[in-house]
């Protein structure tokens, strides 16, 4: 199981540290369904895929110092920034967990510069992946619906995840 | 009369432990207990591998389901009936999402699980959704009916009230587990006083919500599910023969994988091995088939695979310590080549176990889009989160207490033999 929490601290140390908690977990879950090996379970919650397994994870890994989590007071919400620290750095290291691939890195990245309500889209409707495309959407406006998505936020979400496979080569 | 509507002549009744009664007077809800998918529940235990530690935790997910239901029912019938928040065509589905919420865990589910890479919600819309007995009795409701139920329980459904009351951070899920497994394990934590919550629950937009006045029994309810974690659920020895189950499961897969040769063929497991598993064989599997194989696996000429099986049959469970991963991982390096030279495989006989590899949830107060927290109702119709009132919460959400163990085969290590020097550095290395 060491394996699973060095691939976590390697994650957050490629994209440089990763602001938000739920950004984090949407970052995650899309990685998974792009086929990178993270093992951590989802179920559909309220805001979308949630992992209690990668939450607890997280938490492990800031008690054993291998992260660096600070409580950002954004006035009327608190946000969590996570980095990976030096000794997360050698804890990657002796695990032997293997360098995180140039495409991974670049997925990583292009999901950084979006939002968690980008983010969040964007898992919700790989979740419902199986589903053809307009079904999809519907099933979107069913447990989003407060959300209102635009259909130009939707066809962006569809080109992110379209581009991503792409560069996983997966079709 | 349509069949969703249709009652039985007379309510059936099953005795239990927890509720005193549970109660049936649908037939819908009674054929589907009848169903051979939730009939096979009585074969899987709720607590997995908790019975060699609490003698008592036999219990099944049969005894839970009906347990869920039952306090569901109480909430819909006798709490929500009649009130404007309330929508009464939800009842049906409802109760038979309560009834069926746990109908796709496996045999030993976490282990069954992590060695195969399944997951047990995934089964539970399969069974509901395929051609199985369940999916042809909800069917008769309406032909759109299965969909709806497996919804609520994949908490994909529309209506956010009906999931949360399956599904929440004080749902009729946890209320039930909590109770039950304190009362089968023995165990004096668990208990709180349901009857005042299910009196102050309200339903409201997208959530239920609690009375300000009932915060007491929730603060109760809060504390029964810390103590149970550390004090059942993440027992240490438990953890112990649930690290045997998995690497035996483990073992198996690896031997299928390299051609070996059982003595007794593991025709039940073949399609998990290889990844081409049917619906219908995952059907077949409950906790009596596993014991069988691990009691025949016994006595293979594979020394490990029959060793785990004889400690997992037998009892004789891994030692533990608690390891510090960030201090001690250089240890664990060394120890790993220690076990190599001594002839002990440490992939199976040296185990990492973190309380993450069993993630049942701490209460969260939902910051950053995490789980809906708990909502309490003020007397002026504010609504505040659970922690933000009660300092009690407060204090416990607030706390990051994590788990890490090494397990490892004290016996092996201990007996007299060959390598005696190098079993002796390796016994200081873990004291």
């Amino acid at each position: 199981m060491i394996e699973e929490h060095a691939k976590i601290v390697q994650f957050i140390g490629a994209a440089n540290g990763i602001t938000g908690r739920k950004k984090l977990q949407k970052m995650i879950y899309i990685a998974k369904k792009l086929q990178y090996p993270y093992k951590e379970k989802y179920e559909f919650h309220f805001y979308g895929p949630y992992s209690e397994e990668l939450t607890l994870r997280i938490e492990e890994l800031c008690n054993m110092g291998f992260l660096q989590e600070e409580r950002q007071d954004k006035g009327s919400y608190v946000q969590y920034k996570y980095q990976m620290t030096d000794a997360g750095e050698h804890f990657t290291q002796m695990a032997q967990v293997p360098e995180a691939t140039r495409d991974l890195v670049e997925c990583i990245n292009q999901m950084k510069d979006k939002s968690s309500r980008f983010l969040e889209l964007v898992s919700t409707l790989l979740y419902f992946d199986y589903l053809p495309k307009e079904e999809q959407i519907e099933k979107l406006h069913v447990v989003k619906g407060k959300l209102n998505f635009t259909k130009e936020e939707i066809d962006e979400a569809f080109t992110f995840v379209m581009n991503l496979m792409n560069e996983r080569a997966i079709q | 009369m349509s069949y969703a509507t249709q009652k039985l002549a007379e309510e059936k009744v099953f005795k239990d432990p927890v509720h005193r009664y549970i109660h049936v007077r649908d037939q819908v809800i009674w054929d589907v207990i009848g169903a051979k998918e939730f009939q096979r529940l009585r074969r899987i235990k709720q607590l997995g591998t908790t019975y060699l530690v609490f003698h008592g935790a036999e219990h099944s997910r049969f005894n839970h389901s009906l347990g869920v239901y039952e306090i569901v029912r109480r909430i819909v019938d006798d709490s929500f009936s009649g009130r404007p928040e309330w929508d009464d065509s939800e009842r049906l589905v409802v109760l038979c999402a309560a009834l069926l919420h746990d109908l796709g865990h496996g045999p030993f589910s976490h282990a069954f699980e992590n060695v195969f890479g399944l997951d047990h919600e995934y089964f539970t819309q399969q069974i509901i959704l395929g051609d199985t007995d369940v999916n042809e009795i909800l069917k008769r409701v309406s032909e759109d009916f299965p969909q709806r139920v497996a919804d609520v329980i994949g908490k994909t459904y529309s209506n956010k009230q009906v999931v949360s009351l399956i599904s929440s951070q004080i749902d009729a899920d946890r209320m039930d587990y909590l109770q039950r497994d304190a009362y089968f394990t023995g165990v004096s934590y668990g208990h709180f006083d349901m009857e005042r919550i299910l009196r102050v629950m309200r339903p409201r937009e997208d959530q239920v919500v609690i009375k300000s006045s009932g915060m007491h029994a929730v603060e109760d309810y809060i504390m029964s599910r810390y103590q149970m974690y550390w004090q059942v659920y993440f027992h240490p020895v438990s953890r112990s023969a649930e690290v045997i189950l998995t690497k035996i499961l483990h073992r198996a897969k690896a031997l299928s994988e390299m051609g070996y040769d059982f003595e007794q063929q593991p025709t039940h497991f073949r399609g998990f091995f290889d990844g081409t598993y049917t619906l219908n064989e995952y059907l077949a599997l409950d906790e009596g088939v596993l014991l069988t194989y691990f009691q025949l696996w016994m006595t293979e000429k594979d020394p490990i695979l029959s060793d785990l099986s004889n400690r997992f049959v037998n009892r004789k469970l891994f030692q533990y310590i608690e390891f510090d991963l960030a201090k001690d991982y250089m240890k664990m390096k060394e120890l790993e080549l220690l076990f190599k030279k001594a002839g002990i495989d440490p992939e199976y006989y040296l185990v990492f176990d973190s309380s993450s590899d069993l993630p049942y949830d701490f209460y969260r107060p939902g910051e950053e889009g995490e789980r809906i927290p708990i909502h309490l109702l003020k007397p002026n119709g504010e609504i505040r989160e659970l922690s933000r009132e009660s300092e009690i919460v407060e204090a416990i959400s607030g706390k990051r207490r994590t788990d890490h163990k090494l397990y490892f085969p004290e016996d092996i290590l201990t007996k007299d033999g060959k390598k005696k020097a190098l079993k002796k550095q390796i016994l200081d290395l873990l004291t």
